[in-house]
């Protein structure tokens, strides 16, 4: 945790006393009067220059040479941001452009009628209290410059109609507070419109692009990721050499030496794409034994590439263009080892692009087959077009055709809870899948209170790029409506393992748990099924794939 | 607020004084009606078709529950109604959404008391008055049918049994007036009396709230309090549905008041947030099936110049850790230099 962050005690009598809208006090300004103040600890870090550098030359090659402003080095704090000159014209003629290129963007703009039913559904409103942050508000930072500009009544009546001009305030304002949204969707599945926030957080973002106000948290990862293949800046050797480190500790734990672990083989049939924090991070890096295990387990003849080695992809932080330009490298792979399908590893903002943005952006997947699992015959229909499946819809087929040997007691010493990621909730539908594993692979799983999961489930609190160690009290307060509803478990059940399938959960939910309930653990999905394989030619299997000791079960001590 | 209040005074002064002077109740009662309806039926199809000019790129509905899946029934239940996955079941989550507003129905009140403990209620109140709010609203505009109709549509007759179910006073009083008055009440109180919501409103949010309840008093002082000449405004009614408007008679001004409020609303409806009565139709998280992987969604402005990073490039770079790692290769190392080679490896292997 970085010292600057306040202590648990001290943020825990904040968030309740301190006078904020959250907690009953009503500002006395107009909040257009409010201006966005930037202190160390508010704000991420912009990009650096030479990151910038790079993706403005690959867009300038193919036409896009103003999408990311222009490289420099600016200062969040200072008042100079060293914009371009003609700045204000750039974010007009933006939204103009964008106004006409998306309908959700237009509809949002005009419809809304402020009933405030979003307004205490954001994670972030309930954790700071900052008017600012509820859904409505956020929205309207943007909507009144839209009003200003593009509405008669806008430019007649101005503030009166709520309407006011672009100025660097207004800038600075959606710096701060599109960059406090994580896009998770939970506002609009209370609007009685649907409007999204998440899609005005995109159109705000890529309009600050546009002038070159940018984060490097999100910036350098997706340069990363369009060179070396994934966020991490992981080069071939080395993804290779991590993935391969884990199978020593797989075999440490189980006792069997995995054979079927590859890289880049043409002829595959499947090609499995993971979020790479999973073959470097702990906890992710327990997930990725879980797939390896599995793949064994059932004899898939898949490959995992390195050169499409990023489930994820920042680029859907920043604008569609670098959004299209990370995911075609999935096709691309596919179609290079001749994959039949795409399987896709747990990644929450990966499976909000692939699920809803993938088949739309590249050309028809037509080199590949609909999936079927060569394990069970199951044919992936909802996947037809796309040919892509999710590792958990995959997992839950071969369960369903008691096609794994299982034994659950293994997860004994694990009470498991299961976290819905934002992505795969709101914007995929991927509720049942997850929950019918650890219900297969666990004894003791508890759902969390109904408000907090499935499709109104609390985001951790630092998705869409906002993952960084800058902005940490921001993120525990953020991430506090997730952690309550699992202390809440935690009282009642004694759990002490949240399940999640996301990469970013796995490495922000581990933070948030360390700080708001510490003896919580934080776990993918596939770790536990991993922990409960019967692998044929296994030793007496004791430890789990951290090597924490497994609850001494009766079968254990009659074995010992 | 007091902007609003004051506008909405001021329209109904305008209206007062305006039809006293000889000549100006042509205008109040038939020229400004026309004119309303004109801008109103123009401005809401003039918006929509705004809208309907840009186009949806990608198919993005907000997945309020389980989505479609291979073992429905066994592994995964869909919910078809908050995650449709065909276009009747869409048609379906819509039906629900603009008949029943039930994403507003989920409206939860969060509150963080000490521990910090979080709380998530279900609150049913602004569901409950914003239906009952509209639904009175769609009942008196069915009602006033019988002003413009002849012989009067089929519905008006039990519409109105049903409205005047309560049987008190004379003439009856229909319960759709009062429950219409109470949640507008409600509606306004809330947004003063709510504190997010009061930090948020502006004269967009009070100023239709005060035409529509000016509208609904004007109205009930009409039919319960002051009298007017109904058979005179039936022949103006009847007159401007059939394109022959005339004033045959003294009508009273309350009837002018009524008549420019409701036509002021008219054309302020097309040009403001009153148009969520279109934009629900037409919102891209709602009315699309959420089958994207199944169904190729197909954007107007797809780029297909933006490629990935290409593979070849990648090897490129890296070829030389990949070849010493054991990574295949799509071209083998350059070779060395030409004298090296002949020394050492036989041209043939290679």
């Amino acid at each position: 945790m970085d010292p600057s962050s306040p202590k648990i005690e001290v943020l825990s009598k904040n968030v309740v006393e301190e006078p904020s809208l959250m907690t009953g006090a009503v500002p006395t300004k107009h909040w257009m009067d409010v201006p966005a103040v930037f202190s160390p600890g508010n704000y991420c870090y912009p990009g650096k220059p030479s990151i910038m550098a790079y993706h403005i030359k690959n867009f300038s090659k193919i036409g896009y040479p103003d999408i990311f402003g222009e490289s420099r080095e600016w200062k969040v704090e200072d008042d100079d941001w060293h914009l371009p000159k003609n700045w204000e014209e750039i974010i007009l003629k933006g939204m103009r452009e964008r106004l006409d290129k998306f309908r959700s963007f237009k509809i949002f703009m005009d419809c809304c009628v402020r009933c405030g039913a979003c307004a205490d559904k954001c994670h972030f409103f309930l954790g700071t209290g900052d008017p600012k942050n509820m859904p409505v508000l956020r929205a309207e930072l943007l909507r009144s410059v839209y009003r200003g500009h593009f509405t008669k009544a806008g430019k007649i009546l101005g503030r009166m109609v709520n309407a006011r001009e672009m100025t660097l305030g207004v800038l600075k304002e959606w710096f701060m507070y599109f960059y406090q949204c994580t896009e998770c969707r939970r506002c609009s599945v209370f609007c009685p419109y649907g409007i999204d926030t998440a899609e005005i957080t995109m159109m705000a973002r890529e309009l600050l692009h546009l002038v070159g106000v940018n984060t490097n948290w999100i910036m350098e990862p997706a340069a990363n990721s369009n060179r070396t293949g994934n966020h991490l800046g992981l080069q071939p050797h080395t993804f290779k050499m991590n993935a391969e480190f884990l199978m020593d500790d797989v075999e440490e734990a189980t006792g069997v030496r995995l054979q079927s672990l590859n890289f880049n083989r043409k002829g595959a049939e499947v090609l499995f794409i993971i979020p790479s924090a999973d073959v470097f991070a702990d906890p992710g890096i327990f997930t990725f034994m879980g797939y390896i295990l599995l793949f064994e387990h059932i004899g898939l003849d898949y490959t995992i590439s390195t050169y499409s080695s990023e489930g994820g992809n920042f680029g859907s932080f920043t604008n569609n263009e670098l959004m299209k330009k990370l995911n075609a490298k999935m096709y691309a792979e596919a179609k290079r080892i001749g994959a039949k399908w795409i399987l896709g590893g747990e990644c929450g903002h990966m499976w909000r692009v692939v699920h809803q943005y993938m088949a739309t952006m590249n050309e028809p997947g037509d080199f590949m087959e609909v999936p079927k699992s060569p394990i069970t015959g199951t044919v992936f229909e909802n996947a037809a077009a796309l040919k892509m499946v999710h590792i958990s819809e995959f997992t839950a087929d071969l369960i369903k055709h008691n096609k794994l040997k299982i034994d659950k007691s293994r997860n004994d010493h694990r009470v498991v809870t299961f976290h819905d990621s934002c992505n795969p909730a709101r914007g995929m539908g991927l509720l049942d899948e997850p929950r019918y594993i650890l219900k297969n692979v666990c004894n003791k799983f508890y759902d969390m209170p109904e408000n907090s999961i499935r499709e109104q489930t609390f985001c951790c609190g630092s998705g869409t790029g906002l993952n960084t160690g800058e902005i940490m009290e921001l993120r525990m307060r953020g991430g506090l409506p997730r952690a309550n509803a699992v202390k809440y478990v935690e009282e009642k059940h004694g759990v002490n393992m949240l399940a999640c399938v996301c990469a970013i959960d796995r490495a922000t939910l581990l933070a948030l748990m360390q700080y708001w309930n510490p003896n919580v653990g934080v776990c993918g999905v596939s770790e536990l099924v991993g922990n409960a394989l019967i692998m044929d030619g296994e030793k007496e299997r004791d430890q789990d794939l951290r090597f924490d000791a497994l609850a001494v079960t009766e079968k254990n001590e009659e074995g010992e | 607020m007091k902007e609003s209040f004051v506008a909405v005074i001021a329209l109904v002064l305008i209206a007062l004084i305006g039809a006293q002077i000889p000549g100006m109740q042509y205008l109040f009662g038939v020229v400004l009606p026309y004119l309303a309806f004109v801008i109103f039926l123009g401005g809401f199809v003039y918006r929509v078709m705004q809208w309907g000019k840009s186009p949806v790129p990608y198919r993005i509905p907000t997945t309020s529950g389980q989505g479609k899946s291979v073992h429905e029934g066994e592994v995964t239940f869909q919910n078809k109604l908050d995650c449709p996955y065909t276009a009747s079941e869409v048609v379906g989550r819509m039906f629900l959404e603009i008949v029943f507003f039930r994403s507003l129905f989920k409206n939860t009140k969060a509150e963080m008391i000490s521990g910090p403990r979080l709380t998530h209620e279900s609150s049913k109140w602004l569901w409950l008055f914003s239906i009952t709010f509209h639904y009175c609203f769609l009942v008196t505009v069915l009602r006033h049918f019988r002003l413009f109709t002849n012989p009067l549509p089929f519905f008006l007759k039990p519409l109105e049994f049903f409205d005047g179910i309560l049987q008190v006073g004379a003439p009856t009083m229909y319960v759709s007036n009062a429950l219409f008055v109470g949640a507008l009440l409600f509606l306004f109180l809330r947004r003063v009396l709510n504190r997010h919501v009061r930090y948020i409103s502006f004269s967009a949010d009070y100023f239709p709230l005060f035409l529509i309840l000016g509208i609904a008093i004007t109205g009930i002082l009409m039919r319960y309090f002051i009298r007017v000449d109904v058979v005179t405004i039936k022949k103006l009614t009847v007159g401007l549905a059939t394109l022959q408007p005339a004033i045959t008679g003294e009508i009273g001004s309350i009837f002018f008041i009524h008549v420019f409020l409701v036509s002021v609303l008219l054309v302020y409806f097309p040009f403001s947030k009153l148009m969520h009565l279109g934009g629900i139709f037409l919102s891209p998280t709602r009315n699309l099936p959420n089958n994207s992987r199944a169904v190729r969604h197909v954007n107007p402005w797809n780029d297909k110049g933006i490629k990935a990073h290409s593979y070849a490039a990648y090897e490129d770079e890296f070829r030389e850790f990949m070849v010493d790692a054991g990574l295949p290769v799509e071209k083998e190392l350059s070779p060395p230099p030409p004298e090296a080679e002949a020394e050492e490896t036989p041209a043939e292997e290679s």
